[in-house]
């Protein structure tokens, strides 16, 4: 990201960001509630265009991507929403087939073979005649996980993957991001402002603050920090 | 101290500013749909669903309405008609006015009420759990899948729903004669196309085409423009309804106006 502004009406939420993340590792975006960590990795697959500044994925502007070249960047990136989003209409496995139905040529069988492989990487194969409702929070975001993996994206991005969630459910959301990098070679965007998702999971750490990106570096270097704002942030 | 806002003077000039901004994005919606809504991928299966839940489940509640409209009518017709002696037009005017006015219109209220409320608050409610988002975000196309298989269903099963509901009209208004006339049925059926034309039952009947595709557009728009919580879907629910009802009656108008100067009246 180069230099990406974005306000909404008269409030600027993003005020010249600049940030890179390296292939195949795991950026976490920390920082205080309300300081534009969301607005910020919604640029990425254009569910927001910056105001002014470059997006680049790859070597390509996503901020000014249209039609079929859109749709084919954004099926190379996998997207957790903060609530899972999962479709609520359907059952687990409708919610998988549903895109493997629309962005693959595997047939019926294959499909719902992928769904359990799927299903089991995330550790949840019982839940696949489950209906969202019935599903517990930390559930919920290992099958959006699941979900958003089902087309082997190059860039993962996760948007508070652990808000809501007990310690243990942090710890097994976490390990799964640790894995995509591990076992999958993904590139991670991770907006967390929970200290135990990024302690597992990022190789480095973006603090932004007040519409900036106010330090980089690892998780001790961020910690370790003299500015005011990190100190504050983490408890110091 | 009141925890009640203070209401600001210049609080009415920005309401007419927010309407008017309102109104424009409703037309760039509009346009976006016409625009991109009818490309690849084309939902099918969805509009099939889509069909089901607009038709099939609003059977009962259509049929419901035109037979007790029927029934009704011809109850409140007919001592007017008895005492200009001319109680035996009573099939007749039942059908001019079913099928030209009231079936229609009704139809299209009731569903207004029925699908704009459940479309603006599926819809919205999707919209703030990011399902649309999630939608766009896999190439998903929301448009195609969301609003163009709605709007579609709506434009194909409101005229559907319409023949339905004229002939529930049509036969509460028989029952009532045969109750309290002992009218014959096939002297009710024969009476009541007379004064008919077929370009009247065609032109009333499609016309609800146009109505079901105010309350798709006008429900998916509210829906999809939803910011907020639930108290925001909430409120999209309750401004469909009443945009595509009020949208409907005034297009009515139009489409009446407009047939009348192609067609003639009945009477022409």
């Amino acid at each position: 990201m180069v230099d990406v502004r974005k306000s909404f009406g008269s409030t600027e939420v993003l005020k010249g960001v600049n940030m890179e993340v390296a292939p195949e590792k795991t950026a976490a975006v920390m920082g205080g509630s309300g300081t534009g960590k969301s607005v910020l990795i919604k640029h990425v697959v254009q569910l927001l265009i910056p105001d002014s500044g470059e997006v680049w994925y790859g070597d390509k502007r996503m901020d000014q991507l249209e039609g079929e070249e859109l749709d084919q960047e954004r099926l190379t990136i996998g997207y957790l929403f903060q609530g899972g989003a999962l479709f609520d209409s359907m059952s687990v496995a409708e919610n998988f087939d549903f895109v493997l139905d629309r962005h693959t040529d595997l047939t019926p069988a294959e499909r719902i073979d992928r769904i359990e492989e799927l299903l089991n990487w995330v550790d949840l194969e019982e839940k696949f005649h489950a209906v969202p409702a019935d599903l517990s929070g930390g559930q919920k975001k290992r099958i959006a996980l699941a979900r958003a993996i089902a087309l082997n994206p190059k860039l993962m991005l996760f948007d508070e993957p652990t808000t809501g969630l007990d310690p243990v459910s942090v710890r097994m959301v976490s390990e799964l991001i640790v894995r995509l990098r591990e076992e999958l070679d993904m590139t991670s965007i991770v907006i967390t402002h929970d200290l135990l998702c990024a302690e597992i999971a990022a190789d480095s750490v973006h603090f932004i603050h007040d519409g900036r990106i106010l330090e980089n570096g690892t998780l001790d270097e961020v910690r370790n920090s003299d500015e005011p704002e990190l100190r504050n942030f983490f408890g110091k | 101290m009141s925890l009640r806002p203070t209401v600001r003077p210049t609080a009415r000039r920005e309401t007419l500013a927010q309407f008017l901004e309102k109104i424009g994005e409703f037309g760039s919606f509009v346009a976006l749909f016409f625009r991109e809504g009818f490309g690849r991928p084309w939902e099918g299966r969805e509009l099939l669903r889509q069909m089901d839940e607009v038709g099939t489940r609003s059977f009962l509640l259509t049929g419901v309405t035109g037979l007790a409209i029927g029934a009704v009518l011809a109850m409140q017709s007919r001592g007017t008609l008895v005492q200009f002696g001319a109680e035996a037009m009573l099939p007749n005017m039942l059908a001019l006015s079913i099928i030209k006015e009231i079936g229609p219109v009704m139809t299209a209220l009731v569903l207004a009420g029925r699908l704009g409320a459940g479309i603006g608050a599926e819809i919205g409610s999707m919209r703030v759990t990011e399902q649309i988002d999630a939608l766009e975000v896999m190439a998903l196309r929301p448009l195609n899948y969301l609003v163009v298989t709605r709007v579609l269903a709506c434009f194909i099963m409101f005229p559907v729903l319409t023949i339905w509901t004229d002939a529930l009209g049509l036969f509460g208004g028989y029952l009532e004669s045969a109750l309290a006339a002992q009218t014959d049925p096939r002297l009710f059926l024969d009476t009541a196309f007379t004064s008919l034309r077929f370009s009247d039952v065609l032109v009333d009947t499609m016309k609800t085409s146009i109505f079901g595709a105010i309350v798709g557009l006008v429900s998916c728009f509210l829906g999809f423009n939803v910011r907020g919580g639930t108290r925001a879907v909430g409120q999209a629910a309750m401004q469909s309804v009443v945009a595509s009802s009020v949208l409907v009656i005034l297009a009515d108008v139009f489409v009446v106006r407009l047939s009348l100067l192609i067609f003639g009246d009945v009477a022409s």
